[in-house]
């Protein structure tokens, strides 16, 4: 697995080369996955293969978001990054395609310190929007 | 279509965060409803809504706590609508609707509480709770806005933050969602419309409703340092000057963290950070003073000159 050290030394190589291209969103959306194998791996979950919508990315937000409403908070920034993996794949000229790729390593970085934040601090996104439904039990919660 | 006429007179709740570091949230969207012709009527004697502290502990003391402003505007005020510009506020008074309609636990205690402190007791329906955002949009519209604009905000490109609290979790916004001209949970777009209608520029712009760790500014700063960070460079990289705003907790930490970042991290960030009131306020021909830009954090009036916004 892919440790965040290892992640965020990738999106800083990344940012430095800024040659911005369609391997270049193929790599963040790797990247993307590791992050989310992380906090499935800590919290004693197996990594889903699956996809969802075409996207394992969002295959494994689903995994991590099931019980933990708080988890939601990356929901957006997922499906962001799947939209401009998109863009990148279709983009007809360099310059869309590399403000797209541009654009998705921004939102891995943020899914990185979003889970990495987590990772060390569970409640982290459970505080504020979550609201989480605290009178539901955690079954209850699971078969939502 | 909101019938624009409802929205005329209002309830106001500004909430705490407008009393201390949002003041300027506060002077302008007073500022901007009295230049559109929109009366607020601040409810009186209004407590916190119970904000993130309290509904940690116990929830329904918060729906019991949000229930009471809603209360007061309804039943000793005489209103159905109460407006709550900032986005936590806006969040619990939405979540004490929820409470109060589908748990009875919470009824119940709301029901207890309220006969306790002597008042009625709210009970859902009487009020519709809306944003400053929705104020604006359901009252004037686009149309209404660019009829009215005397100082055009064109050529300032903007990157609108929404914040996570405007529309998460979706199942207290049962109003968003509905299609054409209804808000988007996944995609908000009402302060993009508003600020367009005056003439900005809106930037594409991914980050709009990131986590920006804001809830734990306090007992993890090195992470919401990070995470703001994030936001304020991808905005830069979308060709943003002005990231606006539209919750006095987002806006502080982006400002707060913005300098933190420099300090900390030795990472300097230009991004200008204005309330969309005050943007709004700006091109309805307001003086900066009159909108309180003057305490902004980010200093923005050279940015603003520079663009011949002022």
């Amino acid at each position: 697995m892919t440790t965040f050290a290892a992640i965020d030394a990738q999106l800083d190589a990344m940012a430095a080369a800024n040659t911005g291209t369609r391997e270049d969103a193929d790599v963040l959306m790797r990247l993307g996955e590791a992050v989310l194998e992380n906090w499935l791996v800590a919290n004693d979950k197996t990594p889903t293969q699956d996809k969802r919508e075409g996207f394992r990315l969002l295959a494994l937000h689903a995994q991590g978001a099931k019980g933990d409403p708080s988890f939601n908070a990356c929901r957006e920034t997922c499906r962001e990054a799947v939209y401009n993996f998109n863009v990148a794949q279709a983009a007809a000229d360099p310059g869309e395609l590399s403000r797209a790729v541009a654009t998705m390593r921004r939102l891995v970085q943020h899914l990185s310190l979003f889970i990495s934040g987590k990772c060390q601090s569970a409640q982290l996104g459970e505080f504020c929007c979550s609201s989480r439904p605290l009178r539901q039990t955690d079954s209850e919660i699971l078969e939502s | 279509m909101t019938d624009r006429n409802k929205y005329n007179l209002i309830a106001y709740y500004p909430g705490c965060a407008l009393e201390g570091t949002g003041t300027a949230y506060n002077t302008s969207t007073k500022a901007v409803g009295k230049a559109l012709g929109l009366g607020l009527e601040e409810v009186k004697n209004w407590n916190c809504c119970g904000a993130m502290e309290v509904k940690n502990i116990d929830p329904k003391i918060q729906t019991y706590l949000s229930s009471r402003v809603m209360s007061i505007a309804a039943n000793e005020m005489g209103h159905d609508v109460v407006m709550a510009p900032c986005n936590g506020c806006y969040h619990n008074l939405k979540k004490a609707e929820y409470d109060l309609t589908h748990d009875e636990g919470s009824k119940e205690v709301t029901e207890r509480l309220s006969s306790k402190a002597g008042h009625e007791t709210y009970k859902a329906g009487q009020v519709e709770t809306i944003h400053a955002l929705d104020w604006i949009k359901g009252a004037i519209g686009e149309e209404g806005i660019k009829s009215r604009v005397k100082n055009s905000l064109s050529g300032l490109k903007i990157a609108n933050y929404y914040g996570c609290m405007y529309t998460r979790p979706r199942h207290i916004f049962p109003e968003k969602d509905k299609g054409p001209g209804t808000e988007s949970t996944s995609a908000p777009h009402f302060m993009d419309d508003i600020l367009e209608a005056a003439g900005a520029d809106n930037v594409d712009f991914a980050l709009k409703t990131a986590c920006c760790g804001g809830a734990h500014t306090l007992s993890d700063s090195d992470t919401s340092t990070r995470l703001v960070l994030n936001i304020l460079q991808a905005a830069e990289e979308s060709g943003a000057d002005v990231i606006a705003t539209e919750c006095p907790t987002c806006h502080t930490g982006l400002e707060m963290h913005q300098i933190r970042a420099e300090k900390t991290l030795g990472v300097k960030t230009n991004v200008k950070i204005l309330y969309f009131t005050q943007l709004l306020g700006i091109a309805l021909g307001l003086s900066p003073r009159k909108v309180g830009v003057h305490e902004n954090v980010s200093k923005p009036m050279g940015m603003l000159r520079d663009k011949r916004i002022v």
